[in-house]
């Protein structure tokens, strides 16, 4: 079975240039995992509107819920162009978590997916052009819920 | 091939957390240049983690992510000097794999 791999693989690094991570991982047979693998959502990264993202992951209704989702990011943030974000999940069965700025132009920050056995929070940073909110949305067992928060920004971190 | 990430992997009580720091314009494609021409969107899309085969953690980012995109998350198990294998892809194709041990 190793010998396999490493001559596959051995065959598409021979094949050179720049391959996706997908066609890479499904050329050595890694995508086989048990996590429905979720494409990167091109309408939703694309979004203008809050509703438009939130529409395209197929959120219907997002409750919330501000004791099953931990969201800490800092009140007042001096650099905008990396703002902290931590998001705890209390659910079970947490597939997803999603991070969105609500005043930046481009609002579905990141998606994170958790296969069985991974904890359900993730630490990243993001960019804030402007005060607003940050929204952690979790899907659980097939449902969304979500929590806000405001960060203030002083200095606007998308370089405009 | 893009540039290395910084991979720290720890295990405790059956836990490895792993942090992550990659090194990456993560360009919106809004800001200018000194000429002030807009510099294309250039950014990772794609992050995956696996450890002895299996995906541990993924990640989809966008525009909106930091400049050298910062991550920690955690799994239930691993080995202290067991592998982990962090791997990335970007919007021009762009793509890095980096591998650290689990630390006890």
């Amino acid at each position: 079975m190793d010998t396999e791999i490493n001559l596959l693989r051995r065959q598409v690094l021979k094949a050179g240039g720049s391959i996706g991570l997908l066609a890479l991982f499904g050329a050595v047979g890694l995508l086989h995992s048990k996590v429905a693998r979720a494409e990167w959502n091109k309408t939703a990264f694309a979004a203008k509107t809050m509703d438009e993202a939130l529409g395209a992951m197929g959120v219907i209704n997002a409750e919330n819920n501000l004791i099953f989702i931990q969201l800490t990011v800092p009140e007042i943030a001096e650099n905008g162009a990396v703002v902290p974000v931590k998001v705890v999940s209390k659910f079970q069965n947490v597939e997803q978590i999603s991070i969105l700025v609500d005043k930046n132009p481009n609002m579905l920050a990141a998606n994170f997916i958790f296969p069985a056995g991974t904890e359900s929070m993730v630490t990243t940073r993001v960019k804030m052009g402007q005060t607003g909110n940050i929204i952690a949305l979790v899907k659980a067992d097939g449902k969304f819920y979500r929590t806000a928060k405001e960060v203030k920004v002083t200095a606007g971190g998308c370089g405009g | 091939m893009g540039n290395p990430m910084k991979i720290r992997a720890a295990v405790a009580d059956s836990v490895t957390e792993v942090k992550i720091l990659m090194q990456h314009e993560m360009e919106t494609g809004l800001r200018k240049d000194a000429d002030g021409v807009l510099v294309p969107a250039w950014f990772i899309m794609e992050v995956k983690a696996q450890y002895q085969g299996r995906t541990v953690f993924e990640a989809q980012f966008a525009q909106s992510v930091s400049k050298n995109p910062y991550l920690v998350f955690r799994f239930k198990g691993g080995d202290a000097g067991e592998k982990i294998t962090v791997s990335w892809v970007d919007n021009k194709g762009d793509s890095r794999s980096d591998e650290a041990m689990i630390a006890a």
